[in-house]
């Protein structure tokens, strides 16, 4: 690309910007700048931690689920359809800043349009996830008795499995009811909730051990506590980036719609606000790189 | 076009560009190589009993991929590859910056884990299923 135009151009003596570029455009690149070190640090943060532990989940086991899939092990699946779902919307907006680069109105709104579907899309996805997660329950093996507990930001129920069948079974004697009531519902599926309520004891104490036998219930110890604050926190953050692009993008879908850009002769704003929503695209890549994949 | 009307500090402008054709490529080699990504990460989860340096050398291709990614995200659908080279560097040479953090504060938190390996004996008890080898220990291990 050229640096300089046909005539020597004096680039810094004023009244021009020096890298030919509009001030705003600049300013967001600047702005994005700042944004990258802060998502960097928090990624960082969340390495420097994982680094400092001897034990650490793993990402395939905790994020296996699919909506509708039920019990379903598809480790990587979810993941990737949020990801191909947030890149195909980073198309869409790169193909809004071209037609608003041909001054093509109807072109920009289309194209802006499904942009805000992806990040709307995205962001249900990002709930689900989270829903999932937090409502999930898995047996814990903690002190003298056995928890049932999801991902939250205080307790992880993702420790190293729990192999000396002799504690689990002490364990068991002094789990309450409603905790071997839930153990035997997550086990066996076709027994109702009520019937299950109504059995007592040694009966879900049977289904229970059963389940172990046979691998279809996992005993954890409890789990780094910082996999929750960092995994909700930065997703969150990153959330919250997604959110406030989509809300963004549909200020410009309204302003284009209204020929506010058409008066004006350009659409700049469009890209302006393209570059945010690459970034969010971007910071993506990365938070899946360091919670899904490494 | 976009002439006068955009602002006066901008001296010269990008021709339009001939057509989607570019924006189009550049997805199908993001998506291509999230394809790979994934089928690299799915194969670490699916070999039982991978040997340490394969399972890092895996990771670090991951790496160099995403960063391959952030390249064409970047230049191009952001377009910065078609602004002006000094504007590029000021971008792109801070952010430079992260190959020592990255570094650094990774190399920090696992001197972190060796410490605590071998001076806390509450940390062997607690977060480890055996006895922590003695090259999990600080860079001197005890004799």
């Amino acid at each position: 690309m050229a640096t300089a135009a046909a005539t020597r151009t004096n680039w810094w003596n004023g009244g021009r910007s020096p890298f030919n570029v509009e001030y705003g455009k600049l300013m967001m690149w600047y702005f994005l700048m700042s944004d990258a070190f802060t998502f960097g640090a928090f990624l960082i943060s969340y390495g420097t931690i994982r680094f400092s532990q001897n034990f650490w989940p793993n990402p395939n086991e905790v994020f296996n689920a699919f909506p509708g899939a039920g019990h379903a092990n598809l480790p990587l699946a979810f993941v990737s359809l949020m990801t191909f779902i947030l890149i195909m919307s980073s198309v869409t907006m790169v193909l809004a800043v071209h037609e608003g680069h041909h001054n093509n109105k109807k072109g920009v709104i289309k194209w802006l349009a499904w942009t805000i579907v992806g990040g709307f899309a995205f962001l249900a996805c990002q709930a689900w996830e989270w829903t999932h997660l937090i409502t999930g329950e898995h047996a814990v093996l903690s002190g003298n008795t056995i928890d049932v507990i999801g991902q939250t930001t205080r307790h992880n129920p993702w420790g190293p499995l729990v192999h000396n069948t002799a504690s689990i079974s002490a364990a068991l004697q002094n789990t309450p009811h409603e905790t071997l009531v839930q153990l035997a519902h997550g086990i066996n599926h076709s027994t109702g909730h009520e019937q299950l309520e109504a059995m007592n004891q040694s009966q879900l104490l049977s289904i229970v051990n059963e389940g172990i036998a046979k691998g279809e219930l996992h005993v954890r110890e409890a789990g780094p506590v910082a996999f929750g604050g960092f995994f909700y926190g930065i997703t969150g953050f990153h959330g919250f980036h997604v959110l406030s692009g989509v809300c963004i993008n549909i200020v410009m879908l309204l302003m284009t719609m209204n020929g506010v850009f058409e008066k004006r002769g350009h659409y700049l704003m469009i890209e302006k606000a393209g570059l945010y929503w690459h970034f969010v695209d971007l910071v993506w890549v990365f938070v899946f790189l360091c919670f899904y994949l490494i | 076009m976009e002439q006068h009307t955009q602002s006066t500090e901008v001296t010269f402008h990008h021709e339009p560009g001939e057509g989607t054709k570019r924006i189009w490529k550049t997805f199908w080699i993001l998506l291509f190589i999230t394809v790979i990504e994934l089928a690299l990460g799915f194969t670490m989860y699916l070999v039982p009993d991978m040997a340490h340096f394969l399972v890092l050398f895996l990771k670090g291709v991951i790496v160099i991929l995403s960063l391959a990614k952030a390249f064409y995200i970047v230049s191009i659908f952001m377009h910065l590859g078609d602004e002006i080279r000094n504007m590029i560097m000021t971008i792109v040479v801070p952010l430079m910056l992260f190959v020592w953090f990255i570094g650094a504060f990774l190399w920090d938190g696992n001197a972190w884990r060796t410490n605590r390996n071998r001076y806390d004996p509450a940390m062997e008890i607690k977060t480890t299923q055996g006895p922590v080898q003695k090259s999990d220990t600080s860079v001197h291990p005890l004799h």
